[in-house]
């Protein structure tokens, strides 16, 4: 539904992206992750036919964002990061404007629209308001209605939690899930931990290029600096380091907390050891009480720091 | 066509839902008006018989210098303020053309130039119910006015294109149509050779026909070319983001 193929861009003699392909189908809420100034809000608005790409080609349900600029603007939806409000109209007839723009033909039909998107954005007790009278929460609901308007089915979403609070950041993101069950979303972002609950997949950007497109556990799994395991026991804390660090393939042993004759370490193993069974046989073994041993996943946004800092140490 | 209309009314309710229209619109009826009472005041006193050359032909005049003093300040936020508020960027992404909006935008401003000049009507028109006078010479002063604001305006919506920021808008647009006012003002300066050329184009002797009652059909070709080309240079302008971003 959203596809971009190799795109490029320069803005004079400064490249905003180089490689850029990606893909986003019906039902599929994709996350676009990467630093500021990766080229994510270039690609977005490549995408959404603000301005063309100097290379490569961007197609949304089949119609190419240059060639066939307005039939592929009818199937989208476009939120940009700081939500493009005329602050002195109101909900309703922004909303209204933004459905003639995009060919809700009838004034029946146009009206139908604006209440759909209301509804789904939760703003039908501020239609009537004016914008510039609205919080900052508000507005950013109201951007994602004007992308809504008219029931697009793909949707480009730029940073749509930025600036809110983390319980309208909470309902931000339902409203997301819910859309993305019929819709292609692409999501950009650079909070991780709202990428990895939201999307289906994500797309890794750094310096113009993507680095990695694939689901979140399986990025955080394949890009597992090594594995880990916290072990806690009832033992004193040198004792218990000393001995786990004598069990074959563990690396390194860090102690995490000791208090009441408990001491708690984090043993990180060789990649692809799985030690478990040994570090449990070292503790029970020397006599110690076993309280705990449990792997230690590694998160979204280490693995995307780990990715980021091998790519920008390449030459 | 129906997109075109979308982004006039949306322009003008933007326009007169803030002070700026209000004042402007105040300020070029007082001005108008005083230029129609001090013009007829000197008429009546030593103005003789010729209507057309001793009152509408100066009341014309000074007409189109309010006209040039008001167009580029309701011309300057038509894409500045959008540009600024990030609402251009939402603008296209919809399914429209860049001639689109741009006709839209013109559209509306136009009909506001032309709603106050219409208010400048009623001196005129109360003076003919109390002294009926050819109506045709005024007519074709009209005429006139209205040509050189569609001219001021497709010329200031190409100046509001360039930047983000109003004011250098509105002075660019000023300084496009006072130069092409004062052109022709020093002929000894400009050379013999390029004098006439330069007089061709000189914005104040298009007008100075329409102001004596002629309507010429050169002046209106001059005049609509003029808008035509400023036109083109806001299409291209806006078409720009294309290499030069947002």
């Amino acid at each position: 539904m959203i596809e971009a193929r190799q795109l490029a861009k320069r803005f004079g003699g400064r490249a905003a992206i180089e490689d850029v392909s990606l893909g986003v189908a019906r039902g599929e809420v994709v996350g676009f992750l990467g630093p500021n100034g990766a080229g994510k809000t270039t690609t977005l608005r490549i995408l959404a036919g603000v301005f063309p790409p100097s290379r490569g080609q961007a197609l949304i349900d089949g119609h190419d964002v240059v060639r066939a600029p307005l039939a592929a603007r009818r199937r989208l939806g476009y939120a940009p990061e700081r939500p493009a409000l005329h602050l002195e109209m109101t909900v309703a007839g922004l909303l209204d404007f933004a459905a003639g723009m995009k060919d809700v033909g009838g004034a029946r039909a146009r009206r139908a629209a604006v209440e759909d998107a209301l509804a789904r954005a939760a703003l039908g007790e501020v239609a009537a308001r004016r914008i510039g009278a609205l919080s900052k929460g508000v507005r950013q609901r109201l951007g994602l209605a004007l992308a809504l308007v008219g029931d697009p089915p793909a949707l480009l979403l730029d940073e749509p939690t930025a600036g809110l609070d983390p319980e309208q950041s909470a309902d931000m993101r339902r409203l997301i899930r819910g859309l993305g069950t019929e819709r292609a979303v692409l999501v950009s972002s650079h909070a991780l931990a709202e990428v990895e609950a939201l999307c289906d997949r994500v797309v890794i950007l750094h310096r113009g290029r993507v680095l990695s497109a694939d689901t979140p556990a399986r990025l955080a799994a394949r890009l597992r600096p090594a594995s880990r395991v916290d072990v806690e026991a009832a033992a004193p804390a040198d004792a218990l380091a000393a001995a786990l660090a004598a069990v074959p393939g563990v690396r390194r042993v860090d102690l995490l907390t000791q208090a009441n004759g408990h001491a708690r370490c984090r043993v990180e193993l060789e990649p692809g050891r799985d030690a478990r069974a040994e570090l449990a046989a070292r503790v029970t073994g020397s006599g110690w009480g076993l309280l705990a041993l449990a792997p230690v996943e590694t998160s979204l946004e280490e693995a995307f720091l780990a990715l980021v800092a091998a790519e920008s140490e390449r030459p | 066509m129906t997109k075109i209309f979308l982004v006039c009314r949306r322009e003008l309710a933007s326009m007169c839902g803030g002070p700026l229209a209000w004042v402007l619109a105040a300020v070029f009826l007082l001005l108008t008006g005083y230029f129609f009472y001090s013009d007829l005041a000197l008429f009546v006193l030593v103005g003789g018989a010729n209507q057309t050359r001793g009152l509408w032909r100066f009341m014309f005049l000074d007409f189109r210098l309010v006209a040039l003093l008001v167009v580029p300040l309701v011309t300057m936020r038509l894409f500045a303020e959008e540009r600024k508020q990030g609402t251009l960027e939402l603008l296209w992404t919809f399914p429209v053309r860049d001639g689109e909006v741009l006709a839209g935008k013109v559209l509306a401003a136009l009909a506001l130039y032309l709603g106050m000049l219409a208010a400048t009507a009623v001196g005129p028109a109360l003076l003919y119910a109390l002294h009926p006078f050819a109506v045709a010479p005024v007519l074709a002063g009209y005429a006139g006015l209205v040509l050189l604001g569609v001219a001021f305006v497709a010329c200031g919506a190409a100046a509001s294109t360039v930047s983000e920021n109003q004011v250098v808008s509105a002075m660019l647009a000023y300084g496009v149509l006072v130069f092409a006012w004062f052109a022709t003002w020093n002929e000894a300066a400009i050379g013999e050779r390029i004098a006439p050329a330069l007089l061709q184009l000189s914005l104040f002797d298009h007008f100075y026909g329409f102001a004596q009652g002629v309507i010429d059909s050169r002046d209106v070709v001059y005049l609509l070319a003029f808008a035509a080309f400023f036109l083109f240079l806001a299409h291209r302008s806006l078409g720009a983001r294309a290499w030069r971003g947002l």
